[in-house]
């Protein structure tokens, strides 16, 4: 894991053909690692998605940088919430509202329907983060 | 011989492209698509026809009225009932809560309510609030553990409740499944009950002989009978029908107002309350001309063919389960690939042009009880051809082995 957002975007880009896009995305979802299932709260479920999505935020010891824990029990989706973690993980709340996720993934080509949508969740996971954010 | 390429050159949308790959659509189980004499019949309505129904004298209401009119009888006809047993709603699940409201003088605290675990949730929350409302109990009908019926563990069930209301599926949208109902109407038909059938998806596919099938009441929606969206209606025995407690009130359905006191006008009229919605009802008018046109027998053999074929298949890629009962079926076939999810299947489908519904499709009872957390589902209509299948398994085969 680990990898930033402008490698994983790197990859992406180089990827021929959607199958390819969508090899890499569910990628990013293996690495990502399982969310401890106390944590996988009523409270962290992400709503307004079609599949499961669990996304537990928090601040660090000094209340600066976010931290962001998040699963999905689709493989696709897993994928897409990777991606928003690499964009938003361990940013400002300054830093996060300053980045618009929607143009990100835009930047990426990624074919029509992995484009922010409710029905991927894409939507309701960026604003989450975007809100707690606010709320800082 | 049907003639699956006549009838697709009536469907504009289907000769459209879904990411630069010819559509296959698989999803006429959400909706139908429509051919293009529907879609000619609303344009003409708004640019020659349109006015209010049932209101002034001038030509251009009185034409709407009468084409409005028309489309009612049609129904009528194409279920063999009166036309004024026929109501419009925006679809069938506000037919199915317009019935429930309905019935609530009906029901108290020793009424029964029956219903099944297939349905839509559209054909169990409304009768989950009418048994709180009355006190009703509601009691599910005891199916097998594929979600099948066991006639006779049913009709004892049955005539041990003595139902106030019986509720189910014609067909379930989920599985396709087609629900065996005679056995099941006839048993309760002793006991008063108040019989209604949820024809969302048996409508066009089974086109009941409602005289014969002998329920008290059919609900329909007109988008997936090839019709528009927003416009669907209810078929109730006049009796029972007028009986119902008007579900809106104002315009249309009053007969008389003063500040303090209304009378309502009879059935069907005493339900539809408020502009209706013409355009969509003239849309399914040409609906309805269209499927009174097709040899409907033909389209059905043809369908079943399409499904025997998916099926066929579907069996021979290692790791798919099918949930949805093989022998009557509208052609509907619910599955899974190992313990993929749907959400991915349907994904990666969709890249390949291919659409199909993933999910719970509206009835979380029904998973539960068939020990699932949701499927693919591809429905079929017959302007989908044995190519679409081929393309569809193609494209599951390139799924698996992304997913692999």
């Amino acid at each position: 894991m680990n990898k930033t957002f402008k490698e994983i975007a790197q990859t992406l880009k180089n990827a021929p053909g959607w199958q390819q896009k969508y090899r890499e995305i569910m990628l990013l979802g293996k690495l990502l690692p399982s969310m401890p299932d106390i944590l996988k709260t009523h409270d962290a479920l992400v709503p307004g998605c079609e599949s499961k999505v669990w996304l537990y935020l928090d601040f660090d010891l000094e209340e600066s940088c976010i931290v962001l824990v998040g699963d999905s029990d689709t493989r696709i989706v897993k994928g897409l919430l990777a991606l928003i973690l690499s964009l938003y993980n361990g940013l400002t709340p300054t830093q996060i509202l300053s980045i618009n996720a929607f143009e990100e993934f835009e930047k990426l080509g990624l074919i029509s329907h992995l484009s922010p949508s409710r029905g991927n969740g894409v939507k309701a996971i960026v604003e989450r983060i975007q809100t707690m954010a606010a709320q800082k | 011989m049907f003639a699956v390429e006549k009838i697709r050159a009536d469907f504009p949308l289907l000769t459209q492209k879904i990411n630069d790959q010819p559509l296959v659509y698989l999803d006429s189980a959400a909706t139908s698509q429509k051919p293009q004499s529907v879609i000619a019949a609303t344009e003409l309505f708004y640019t020659q026809q349109n006015a209010n129904v049932h209101r002034g004298r001038h030509s251009l209401s009185e034409q709407a009225t009468t084409a409005y009119e028309k489309a009612r009888d049609k129904v009528a006809q194409y279920f063999n009932v009166q036309s004024r047993e026929i109501v419009w709603t925006k679809g069938a699940t506000e037919a199915l809560n317009l019935i429930a409201c309905g019935l609530t003088e009906q029901l108290d605290k020793n009424s029964s309510i029956v219903i099944t675990p297939l349905e839509h949730h559209a054909n169990i929350v409304p009768w989950q609030q009418l048994a709180l409302k009355t006190g009703a109990k509601l009691h599910i009908l005891p199916l097998e553990a594929d979600a099948t019926f066991n006639m006779s563990a049913c009709i004892e069930f049955l005539k041990q409740i003595k139902p106030t209301v019986l509720a189910l599926t014609h067909a379930s949208n989920a599985l396709g499944n087609i629900t065996n109902l005679s056995p099941l109407l006839s048993t309760v038909k002793g006991f008063n009950t108040i019989t209604i059938v949820d024809g969302a998806q048996g409508a066009m596919h089974l086109q009941p002989d409602l005289n014969i099938l002998d329920c008290d009441f059919y609900v329909f929606s007109a988008h997936k009978m090839l019709g528009p969206t927003g416009v669907g209606g209810l078929y109730g025995k006049y009796e029972r029908l007028n009986a119902l407690l008007p579900y809106q009130t104002g315009g249309e359905m009053i007969e008389t107002v003063s500040l303090f006191n209304s009378t309502f006008r009879d059935a069907p009229a005493k339900f539809e309350a408020g502009t209706p919605n013409i355009a969509g009802v003239i849309g399914f008018s040409a609906a309805l001309d269209y499927l009174s046109e097709l040899d409907k027998n033909a389209a059905y053999d043809y369908e079943q063919g399409l499904f025997n074929y998916a099926v066929n298949k579907l069996n021979e890629i290692d790791g798919i389960t099918i949930y949805s009962n093989l022998e009557h079926n509208i052609g509907t076939i619910c599955f899974n690939y190992k313990d993929e999810h749907p959400f991915d299947i349907a994904t990666l489908l969709d890249g390949f042009g291919v659409a199909v519904r993933s999910g719970h499709h509206c009835t979380q009872p029904l998973m539960v009880h068939l020990g699932i957390n949701g499927s693919v589902r591809a429905s079929f209509c017959f302007y989908n051809t044995h190519q679409d299948i081929d393309i569809f398994i193609n494209a599951l085969h390139e799924c698996i082995a992304l997913l692999d």
